[in-house]
């Protein structure tokens, strides 16, 4: 367990050398309704980076996710892919994707339609995305349930199924919207231990909104604490993580510390919103 | 299935996984057998209401006297029975072509929808009796006119239920679409309308029904008569000469046939939305 007493300096430099995968410019989001959602938000992602944003509710963290993939224009500012090749909507061509808070499968398909479908509206025939498919349910564990229908799975299969699905177009970034957040805690340590394990295999670049401390932790290895009203970016923190990640890391002393670091930056965050 | 269960999911929420609950043997026959023995002692009931108290057939028939004038009557009850189900389902036809492409138009725009409104409603919610006479007006035979009676009686649930359920797909799911860069023929093609199933079998089953009484009603009002008539121009013609066990023979017909066109629509539906949909789907508890 050595590894647990890496130095910090050590895992954060070896990131900004990386390519840049999307780059937020000063982006801002006014609602219809007036709301200011987000404020002059820059964030830079780089390839292999496993980024958590975390914050107090009406942060803008959901709204900036969703800019991000494109579904729903900033009102100011821009987003660069400065490494994909953009399709004619102004977004990376098949290089992102998305899981939502809620699995959002379609219920009359089955898993198997489910995962297929980003490659069905794509073009590719059913014969010829079945390997492919079935090798995404098979890496999230689901692959015999393949024919079973969305409702017939619990939650955590069913978001399950929704990462194998955002993953069967061997996306560079994955963006994921509170995924767990509904889930059991058992469900969702498991479901954190999988997305960990599938960052760490696929090298992909993954953006992780979430509300918890502990999940943030425990997964990223950037912590972007935001702020409300107005949404905006309070602080970055580089977050140095050992090469296992398992039971022993959620007890350590390590995780503990870094737990009671990205904490303190929270509640910097809402002190911050409420003078 | 249960290796997985057992290994990878230890301890995970998958164990409340709800597999599809079975029915036993004993069950599924009760559920045929039950509905029709209750069925086969109100009959009895009639018979017995009937001989018990000597009603003569031209008040009362006994169903063995429905029953026998529905053999004896066949010469002139079928045509006319197929006469009227030749009208309930071609308007029907023609009502889900219709209210189908019209829901799918309506929901491009919502100005579009706005300005088709008042026509929808006015045809909702006249009376179609009301209707009969003028369309008996224009419409070249009196079958064409009961078709298009019948027709807008059918058209307004399937196109509402249509536009209600195209409008409710899961907004995630559009996003989801969206995100793909599918192009709205796919959005259409393998969300909206998927989406709209149960809706839209909720208004299959209420527009088949009322088709057919539209069918019927349309036929009073259009007092139609002679060789080319429905079973509603026979019921009048057996009310004129008393001749009641033909009337109810007539009445069997036009139950059975909503019968099958309920049962009919009830099986599509079910075809369509057993495997997924909450509706056909049983609970345990």
């Amino acid at each position: 367990m050595t590894t647990l007493t890496l130095p910090e300096a050590e895992a954060s430099a070896a990131v900004p050398q990386r390519r840049l995968v999307v780059a937020m410019n000063n982006v801002s989001k006014v609602f219809s309704n007036g709301t200011l959602a987000l404020k002059g938000m820059s964030l830079d992602v780089r390839g292999g980076e496993f980024i958590s944003l975390l914050g107090p509710s009406g942060c803008g963290k959901s709204t900036a996710l969703r800019i991000i993939a494109g579904l729903g224009a900033a009102s100011s500012g821009s987003i660069d892919w400065p490494s994909s090749k953009i399709n004619s909507h102004g977004l990376p061509e098949g290089d992102v994707g998305f899981v939502f808070q809620e699995p959002t499968l379609m219920p009359w398909e089955t898993v198997f339609g489910n995962v297929y479908l980003p490659l069905k509206l794509r073009g590719v025939r059913k014969g010829e995305a079945r390997d492919k498919v079935m090798e995404n349910l098979t890496s999230v564990g689901l692959a015999d349930f393949a024919d079973a229908y969305p409702r017939e799975l619990s939650g955590g299969m069913k978001m399950r199924v929704s990462i194998a699905r955002a993953l069967v177009t061997r996306p560079k970034l994955l963006l994921m919207d509170e995924p767990f957040a509904a889930l059991d805690e058992i469900t969702r340590q498991k479901l954190n231990d999988d997305v960990l394990a599938l960052w760490q295999q696929t090298g992909i670049t993954v953006i992780f909104v979430t509300h918890s401390v502990y999940e943030s932790a425990y997964l990223s290895s950037r912590i972007v604490v935001m702020r409300a009203r107005p949404g905006q970016v309070f602080t970055d923190l580089d977050i140095a993580q050992p090469a296992l990640r398992d039971g022993a890391y959620r007890v350590s002393e390590f995780y503990r510390a870094n737990c009671q670091k990205v904490s303190d930056a929270l509640q910097g965050a809402i002190q911050s919103a409420e003078s | 299935m249960s290796d997985l269960k057992a290994t990878a999911e230890k301890g995970t929420d998958s164990a409340v996984a709800v597999l599809l609950p079975r029915m036993s043997n004993n069950e599924k026959v009760l559920q045929v057998v039950v509905p029709l023995v209750a069925l086969a002692v109100g009959i009895a009931i009639w018979q017995w209401i009937v001989t018990a108290n000597g009603i003569p057939k031209y008040i009362l028939p006994g169903p063995g006297d429905a029953a026998v004038a529905l053999f004896t009557d066949s010469a002139t009850l079928w045509p006319a029975l197929w006469v009227t189900l030749r009208i309930t389902v071609m308007a029907l036809a023609i009502a889900l072509i219709g209210g189908v492409t019209l829901a799918i138009i309506i929901v491009q725009s919502k100005w579009l929808e706005l300005a088709l409104s008042p026509f929808t409603v006015i045809l909702q919610v006249t009376p179609i009796i009301a209707i009969a006479p003028l369309i008996l007006i224009y419409a070249p035979d009196t079958q064409t006119a009961l078709m298009i009676c019948a027709f807008l009686v059918a058209f307004f649930p399937i196109l509402s239920n249509m536009v209600q359920g195209l409008k409710s797909v899961d907004h995630n799911l559009l996003n989801l679409f969206e995100l793909y860069g599918a192009n709205s023929w796919q959005t259409l093609l393998f969300l909206k309308v998927p989406a709209s199933m149960p809706y839209f079998m909720a208004g299959l089953r209420i527009a088949g029904g009322l088709s057919l009484i539209a069918a019927v009603v349309a036929e009073f009002a259009a007092g139609s008569a002679g060789q080319g008539s429905g079973l509603a121009f026979r019921l009048l013609e057996s009310q004129y000469r008393l001749n009641l066990p033909r009337m109810f023979a007539a009445l069997i017909m036009l139950c059975g046939t909503g019968i099958a066109i309920y049962g009919l629509t009830s099986f599509i539906a079910w075809l369509t939305l057993h495997r997924w949909h909450e509706s056909a789907i049983r609970r345990e508890n």
